[in-house]
């Protein structure tokens, strides 16, 4: 029974079927599976198997996403019980992300983001169009290990080194690794600005905030 | 909803139908086949034995077109019905019998030889977006009196999927049909569930060769398909206009298809071609220009009007190697092919006319033809409303790559590439190393073929089939035929 429902819950979170995952999780609530156990053993397996897919070419972004938003909605149901045993999920990092002032693509942003979420980390997505203020404001704030930034434009990816310029200034370059990616961006533009590492996608994006961590 | 284009008005067509009854009236068709002089003059057409010139009464005609089948389907080896031919239905297989092969690693043309035509048979198994095989290329290690049913026999250990054909002797014909029946257990088994389609080939203008001529007889009466490759050359051998052209084509497809039925009425034939719009400067047959497609095209809607199964030469480039010449020539006539609503489009894979095959081309070709299948499903309504609710319920979140509906309809909707086509970024492309489409399609040769399952024809057929093929050998003097590559 205990087995069958976490499989039923791995199954559905990595079809995406968010109704039925959140259902399910409910149910094995009800019949006393651990918190812990169901993140464990169904949600963190089902989400490492969805990105194997995607890697593989079996599964596509609309897959890594669904199964993302699936898996948010169910810890969702389960952190006021995790809070109640006083446990928590553990986190990989503390992530700041957004896409630069002057710019308005999301959906690379949004990606990353919601991948680092599915992989363990606490994920801040503070927007689009996201004036350098409020990207040191939130680093700040909630002492990120990693700052995400993301341009799509020539005209904006500048905005990267100034942000970069400014968590100097304002003390704080030491403490946060600064990962940058968006469509004109290069490795050699991550070197050349100071930042700490270049993702070329998102399932890369999760790759080297992992060892941005270590 | 599918796709379809019509090149023709209707009056033209009736008009195009008219004057190729009149040129089967006056000046007749040439036959240089005493059996098919013999039906027709039995039928009562005007038959001059000494000139082999028959001259074709309408009636005969109307009666030959009514008599063929207006479909049929071709079956895999395992029994399976699979190309259906008939009806708008738009199937592809690989151009055939190429002299050369471009080699994947020098780019050089060369002859083929028994390894290079396994492997591609083994590629078109594996390639979903291929319908049929077909024999390909005439390989250079066997005597040339073989060249035929070597291809055949090569063919018959590695496929599955129906093969298109053809025989380039009266002799070597009756060897492969024998291969067929012992591929499938018997005659009546290969009348019945038909795996294979002979190409018999007029000769531009108006004239059946003995050779091709007898194939066309004997495969009517063995209930074996056969499909008319007529080949006007505008403004060579046939008129320049291209309407022209498309009179001289029907007028052949006509008396080819009243044979037949004269040899076996109900015989499945085909309406199929290979014309070609002469090029003035170079005196060459272009396969991938503008006016070869339009005359392709124009043939096929006549066949249909006159209630026949289609086929067409298409989808091929004049180019010497895989270069962007061959990507656009192949592309546009695959697309015109499809949207024609052509039966089977033979082509992928070749170049230089009709005389070199790649297996690179084969791969890109496949590419070009699985966006072409996507193109003529056309665009569908998956829901009502389309996306008011959906658009209303979203609002103005740019959020739908995870949402349900897109988990519901991507995979239905978009078309998916293979490695073929690089749409990932610059850096991305740079650190796969920087690849041509050509030496993409040459990792993915490797790949793909590397998926191929044995057929699972019985060890017993092979002998046979290796006994019927080594006996014909031997007649031209090579005792013991090359080792299959193993499997």
């Amino acid at each position: 029974m205990v087995t069958d429902l976490l499989a039923d819950i791995k199954e559905n979170l990595i079809n995406g079927d968010q109704e039925r995952t959140v259902e399910l999780t409910k149910i094995a609530l009800e019949n006393g599976i651990e918190p812990m156990t169901i993140v464990n053993s169904a949600l963190a397996v089902g989400m490492q198997i969805v990105g194997d897919r995607y890697s593989t070419g079996e599964f596509f972004l609309p897959n890594l996403v669904a199964a993302g938003v699936t898996m948010q909605n169910a810890l969702s149901i389960l952190e006021p019980e995790l809070q109640a045993r006083h446990e928590e999920v553990q986190r990989v990092g503390k992530v700041v992300i957004g896409t630069v002032k002057g710019d308005i693509h999301e959906i690379g942003k949004s990606l990353v983001a919601t991948m680092l979420s599915c992989n363990g980390f606490e994920v801040y997505d503070v927007g689009v169009d996201v004036p350098t203020e409020i990207f040191i404001a939130k680093v700040a704030e909630t002492e990120a290990d990693l700052l995400g930034l993301s341009a799509l434009l020539t005209t904006t990816m500048t905005m990267q080194r100034q942000i970069i310029e400014e968590l100097e200034k304002a003390d704080l370059r030491d403490r946060v690794k600064v990962m940058v990616g968006g469509a004109p961006v290069s490795g050699e533009w991550a070197e050349s600005i100071g930042a700490d590492g270049y993702a070329e996608d998102a399932m890369a994006a999760v790759r080297l905030a992992k060892l941005l961590m270590q | 909803m599918s796709l379809r284009i019509r090149i023709l008005e209707k009056e033209t067509i009736d008009q195009i139908i008219d004057e190729a009854l009149g040129v089967l009236q006056d000046p007749g068709v040439r036959i240089h086949n005493e059996e098919a002089l013999e039906l027709l003059a039995e039928a009562e057409a005007l038959v001059d034995r000494e000139a082999q010139v028959a001259k074709i009464p309408e009636k005969l005609v109307r009666w030959a077109l009514d008599q063929a089948p207006s479909d049929f389907d071709l079956y895999t080896l395992a029994g399976k019905p699979t190309c259906h031919y008939g009806g708008d239905a738009v199937q592809f297989d690989p151009g055939s019998a190429a002299l050369t092969i471009l080699d994947s690693e020098s780019e050089e043309q060369r002859p083929p030889v028994t390894s290079d035509f396994v492997t591609f048979v083994k590629l078109v198994e594996v390639l979903p977006q291929l319908d049929a095989q077909s024999t390909a290329m005439i390989c250079s290690d066997v005597p040339e009196e073989i060249g035929d049913l070597y291809r055949l026999y090569l063919a018959l250990n590695y496929m599955c999927k129906p093969i298109v054909t053809g025989a380039f002797g009266k002799d070597t014909w009756w060897i492969m049909k024998e291969m067929l029946e012992v591929a499938v257990g018997g005659s009546e088994e290969l009348a019945s569930k038909r795996v294979a389609i002979f190409d018999v080939c007029p000769s531009p203008p108006l004239l059946w060769s003995d050779l091709t001529c007898q194939n066309l007889i004997d495969c009517a009466r063995t209930w074996i398909p056969s499909e008319l490759v007529s080949m006007p050359l505008a403004g060579a051998v046939a008129p320049v206009t291209l309407a022209g052209a498309v009179v001289q084509h029907t007028a052949e497809c006509m008396s080819g298809v009243l044979i037949s039925q004269l040899a076996q009425e109900g015989a499945p034939i085909v309406w199929g071609g290979s014309p070609a719009a002469f090029d003035m400067r170079e005196g060459t047959p272009p396969m991938g220009d503008v006016g070869t497609w339009l005359i392709d095209c124009a043939y096929a809607e006549v066949g249909k009007a006159l209630g026949m199964p289609t086929h067409a030469y298409l989808g091929m480039s004049d180019a010497k190697v895989v270069d962007a010449q061959c990507g656009l020539e192949s592309a546009g006539g695959t697309i015109m092919a499809a949207l024609t609503g052509i039966n089977m489009v033979s082509g992928a894979g070749m170049l230089d006319f009709e005389s070199c095959q790649s297996l690179e081309k084969l791969v890109i070709d496949a590419e070009i033809i699985g966006m072409t299948k996507r193109l003529i499903t056309g665009i569908e309504i998956r829901e009502k409303p389309i996306a008011l609710s959906l658009i209303r319920d979203m609002g103005h979140r740019g959020e739908y790559l995870g949402h349900p509906h897109t988990m519901r309809w991507f995979k239905k909707e978009l078309y998916f590439p293979s490695q073929i086509l690089d749409r990932g970024s610059l850096d991305s492309w740079k650190s796969k190393g920087g690849k041509t489409a050509f030496e993409r399609a040459r990792d993915e040769v490797k790949s793909l073929v590397e998926k191929y399952e044995p057929s699972g024809l019985a060890p017993e057929v092979r002998d046979e089939l290796r006994r019927i093929a080594e006996r014909a050998a031997d007649k031209y003097g090579m005792v013991k035929l090359p080792a299959l590559p193993r499997e």
